[in-house]
């Protein structure tokens, strides 16, 4: 009994209410609802199994988070450098590079066979690229282990890059370019990065049909030869194993590894478009993607505690003041939200969103003024302050209610340089938040008149232009051509 | 390595293994799954799963837009939306006063729309006016609410609820969220209280944020636009031709008395599976459960008999003439869920979709290099009621969605004809329960899951027979079923063609030529 499991279909097949992002009035309660006088025990301390950390001779370090539930074992190895250190030319590269990692196959197999002989076993092994790093990893049936940690072994280390793989990759990289200007919220998504750090920055580039075209199997291998090697590697395994066991069989597959080189990471320096308005008109739709957007901040920022509450009061869920004012209250729009939001090592984007039919399109945007307005003029109070605590304290153990969560957090820590206790300081720095806190944080990063306001949407069909609003910038979104013979039968379609 | 690679030892050994871990689980749930079905109705299901101090419910009732009524089209995910709204407690303080209130404002929608819709002699003056009196009344109920605004989904957050949303598609609506443990009390006089004391508050409001969602997922996206085209041509008479999001003009006229007439009807406990899954005992945990969910009235199951779909005897299609890049879709009838080829159907999804070895992806996407993306899948637009199994592929530039239908024709003709491998059967098989055991690992999933099955067989354990079925099927059901549905004229097709780029951006066919 199976339903319908592709994104685009499942997407529109089911409808969702849709809460994901808060309504800050006031409540006073003078007298004990019923709901109040259910008895809340105090949770029972809950102390999640930690993984066992090793650092290898090499430099490569593994973490190893035992789980008994199931019969399976999955591993990640996750390895310094990606996307932002490729030189612009070959924008795309960690994308064809992440698939024919894997589509490629070995110097020993190809990566057909190594689908057959992995798929037999209801197992994966795959690979993957993305900003700041690349990725191996499988998952399987524990007693296929040695069958497949030799399949990822030889992956991760003697990739053959085959030609024929290349050549798919590109094609479908050249797929996804050619349908990028399809929806509106990828291209809201798209530009509002570029607004935010520069159209040319790696950050918010795309790959184009000729920084693709111009990537070649001798990058994918220079890339695999600079980049990968033990002392860039952290891997994190989980599941059904032993781990004495487990430590002995990675020693063996890596402790003679050689060292190589490290990764750095270039210096990269956002340079945000000039606050204004920007305009993409879009003449196939009857709703407006609207973002408000500028540089938000990182997670090592002492003030990444106060800006969680305040985005948590502000923008983040169905007891946000954007949700209970913007959706509920004045019916404006379905998908509405947002806050400051924090990066691992490079700032995160400051971001007001909202979606709403195109005769309320200026209409909305001044809703959102308001409301950041508001937060001077009504400052996130006690109430508010208290309910977006409870909200981050409450759920704080579905950060770590699985074994593997744990073991995410803790990679995620060992890459950026986090201590590896960060979790229970963001507990502790959230407790600590007070109301002065978020109204600073509040007065420190969200300005207003430093945002630039993107506006994707059927310009024609608008309640008033947006030009009414200021100057507007209009954005030129068109595909740059493809290199002359790249495509077959260029411009066959009607 | 090398030796191993075709080595059938591997595969039958993995085979064996793969029955015993499952059999342990389906043991091991025996003991730790108790269902109880209260009197009035209700079933619920405990699955004990001590991993972490917290729980997960998905309360599963068994009406979906399949039951919309005629001209009402959206309904049930209206109510779903409702469902958030609080009850006589929960988003106000003075009930007595707002249930009045709400009234008057139900009274002048009906005298605004009796004007409206007037076919003739509609008086816009008198219209005006009316119109003007429903945003009154509105505007006067709103007092008694709009300082608890979303109390229900502020109480859940505030308490640490995690995940709080709802769906609804064609065949069923699924309430879920997660919390502490300790919540669990407090989560079932949440949870039973608002399918016991409902208020439709603010609902025209809602309805313009279900408006706007419409907008979002149907009218602004092509893949919106191309789907519900496609599921109106390819069912006539089974609402599955309607969209569950609702047409724009009944989204514009259905009002809170239709919603709670919807509620009345098939939101009876006898329709509603309450399944908890995480680190509680069922001992405990049951007579909280039994003491909240007991309160919500018996009421006889509503009848939900609808339409049979009629034999397709003629091949259909819908062409979109979009802006946005090529798509290819068609669909063969198929029956329902309760078929005894049920999991041949999935069997065919599998062989055809599953991975890089996956017949449409080697045909399509390695071979001939034509697609980027090709799938077959069932359970289209829903699976309860006879449905849809379906074939898509999205063209690479320089190709177009009739190379794409000729390529996934090649391959159903291959299923007609040829028998599958060993190999590919094998696969099959040890991949439905790899991801039977995948799919044991989260409280989410398996409330879902357990909620889903004990509604739809009034059996949880079918979740773990459907794979028992799946190892009895052979190469002949796959040739059998693929002859019987993949034909001609039980074939609906929906294109997506490129029709130019929208006027002044210069933007050119695909590939970016201009």
């Amino acid at each position: 009994m199976k339903r319908a499991r592709f994104s685009f279909f499942a997407l529109v097949l089911a409808v969702f209410i849709g809460l994901g992002i808060f309504s800050g009035n006031v409540q006073l309660w003078a007298q004990t609802q019923p709901w109040q006088q259910i008895p809340v025990s105090k949770l029972p301390a809950f102390h999640p199994p930690q993984p066992k950390r090793i650092e290898l001779p090499n430099g490569m370090v593994v973490f190893l988070q035992e789980d008994h539930e199931l019969p399976t074992i999955d591993g990640t190895a996750r390895i310094r450098g990606g996307e932002r250190s490729v030189p612009a030319n070959k924008t795309g590269l960690t994308d064809i590079y992440g698939e024919v990692w894997r589509t490629g196959g070995t110097k020993s197999q190809t990566g057909d066979q190594l689908d057959d002989y992995l798929e037999q076993r209801a197992a994966k092994v795959e690979t993957g690229g993305s900003v700041d790093s690349t990725t191996v990893s499988w998952s399987c049936l524990k007693e296929d282990f040695d069958d497949v940690f030799r399949v990822f072994e030889d992956v991760l280390k003697n990739p053959e890059f085959r030609a024929d793989k290349i050549e798919i990759a590109q094609k479908g990289q050249y797929d996804g370019i050619s349908r990028r200007n399809d929806e509106p919220g990828q291209i809201a998504g798209r530009e509002a990065a570029k607004l935010v750090y520069g159209a040319k920055n790696p950050y918010a580039r795309v790959p184009e049909y000729r920084t693709v075209a111009a990537i070649t199997r001798q990058d994918l291998v220079e890339w695999h030869g600079k980049y990968v090697h033990p002392n860039n590697i952290i891997l994190g395994v989980v599941g059904d194993f032993d781990s004495a066991k487990m430590e002995a069989r990675l020693r063996e597959a890596f402790a003679s590894w050689p060292r190589g080189p490290a990764a750095n990471d270039p210096e990269i320096k956002p340079e945000p478009a000039k606050p204004g308005y920007y305009e993409v008109d879009k003449t196939d739709v009857n709703q407006s993607n609207i973002q408000m957007v500028a540089l938000g901040i990182t997670r090592k920022n002492p003030d990444y505690f106060a800006t969680s509450v305040f985005n948590e009061a502000f923008g983040g869920g169905s007891s946000s003041r954007l949700f209970g004012d913007i959706r509920t209250t004045k019916g404006l729009a379905y998908a509405v939200g947002g806050g400051v939001g924090a990066g691992w090592d490079h700032p995160g984007m400051l971001r007001l969103m909202v979606s709403t039919k195109s005769k309320t399109t200026i209409e909305s945007i001044q809703a959102l003024d308001e409301e950041i307005a508001g937060l001077a003029k009504r400052p996130i109070d006690d109430e508010e302050i208290k309910r977006a605590k409870d909200a981050i304290l409450n759920s704080f153990v579905f950060r770590f209610d699985s074994p593997a969560k744990v073991l995410q957090e803790k990679m995620a820590y060992e890459f950026y340089g986090y201590p590896l206790d960060f979790l229970e300081k963001f507990q502790k720095g959230i407790e600590g938040v007070t109301k002065e806190d978020v109204a600073r944080v509040a007065a420190k990063y969200v300005h207003r008149e430093q945002m630039a306001v993107l506006v994707v949407g059927n310009v024609s069909e608008f309640d008033k232009p947006l030009s009414s609003l200021g100057t507007v910038n209009k954005l030129d979104i068109a595909i740059p051509a493809a290199p002359p013979g790249l495509m077959p039968e260029q411009g066959e379609h009607p | 390595m090398k030796s191993r690679l075709t080595s059938i030892q591997i595969i039958v050994v993995c085979f064996v293994l793969c029955s015993l871990a499952l059999g342990q689980d389906l043991a091991s749930f025996e003991k730790r799954t108790t269902v109880k079905k209260l009197s009035n109705g209700l079933t619920i299901i405990i699955c004990e799963r001590p991993e972490a101090p917290v729980f997960s419910f998905f309360t599963h009732v068994d009406v979906g837009s399949v039951q919309d009524p005629m001209g009402k089209t959206g309904l049930a995910h209206m109510f779903e939306h409702m469902a958030f709204k609080g009850t006589d407690t929960i988003g106000t303080r003075d009930y007595a006063g707002e249930k009045v209130a709400l009234a008057k404002v139900e009274d002048a929608y009906a005298a605004y729309i009796a004007e409206r819709d007037k076919p003739v002699d509609r008086d816009e003056q008198k219209l005006k006016q009316l119109e003007q009196s429903w945003k009154d009344a509105i505007a006067a109920a709103d007092k008694f609410s709009a300082a608890y605004n979303n109390e229900f989904g502020k109480i859940v957050e505030g308490e640490g609820g995690e995940g709080m949303n709802a769906g609804t598609n064609y065949d069923e609506t699924q309430y879920f969220y997660s919390f502490p443990v300790n919540r669990l009390e407090l989560w079932a006089y949440l949870e039973s209280e608002r399918f016991l004391h409902p208020v439709l508050r603010q609902f025209y409001k809602e309805r313009n944020v279900v408006i706007e969602e419409r907008r979002m997922r149907v009218d602004s996206n092509p893949f919106g636009r191309l789907l519900e085209q496609f599921s109106e041509e390819a069912f006539v008479a089974h609402p599955y031709h309607r969209p569950t999001i609702g047409w724009i003009s009944d989204l514009n006229s259905f009002s809170a008395a239709d919603a709670q007439i919807f509620f009345d009807k098939y939101y009876v406990p006898s329709n509603m599976v309450v399944t908890v899954v995480g680190d509680v005992k069922a001992s405990e945990a049951m007579p909280i459960l039994e003491k909240y969910f007991s309160r919500i009235p018996a009421r006889p199951k509503p009848d939900t008999a609808t339409t049979t779909e009629p034999a397709q005897n003629s091949e259909r299609s819908v062409v979109l003439h979009e802006q946005s890049q090529p798509v290819y879709l068609e669909g063969y009838h198929r029956p329902d869920y309760r078929s005894p080829d049920d999991q041949v159907y999935d069997a065919i999804a599998d062989l055809m979709s599953s991975g890089r070895t996956s017949r449409l992806y080697r045909a399509l996407v390695r071979d001939k290099q034509i697609a980027s993306d090709s799938e077959g899948f069932t359970g289209y637009p829903g699976n309860k009621y006879p449905h849809l199994f379906a074939f898509y592929a999205l063209p690479i530039p320089g190709h177009k969605p009739q190379e794409m239908a000729d390529a996934i024709h090649v391959e159903i003709e291959r299923l007609k004809k040829e028998d599958i491998s060993d190999e590919e059967l094998k696969m099959i098989k040890t991949r439905a329960k790899a991801n039977l055991i995948r799919s044991l690992g989260s409280n989410e999933g398996l409330a879902s899951e357990l909620g889903l099955y004990q509604a739809r067989y009034d059996d949880w354990r079918e979740l773990f027979r459907s794979v028992d079925r799946i190892e009895k099927v052979t190469k002949a059901d796959i040739r059998r079923v693929a002859n019987r549905t993949f034909v001609p004229d039980n074939r609906t097709v929906g294109i997506i063609e490129f029709a130019g780029g929208p006027p002044g951006t210069g933007a050119g066919p695909q590939g970016g030529g201009q």
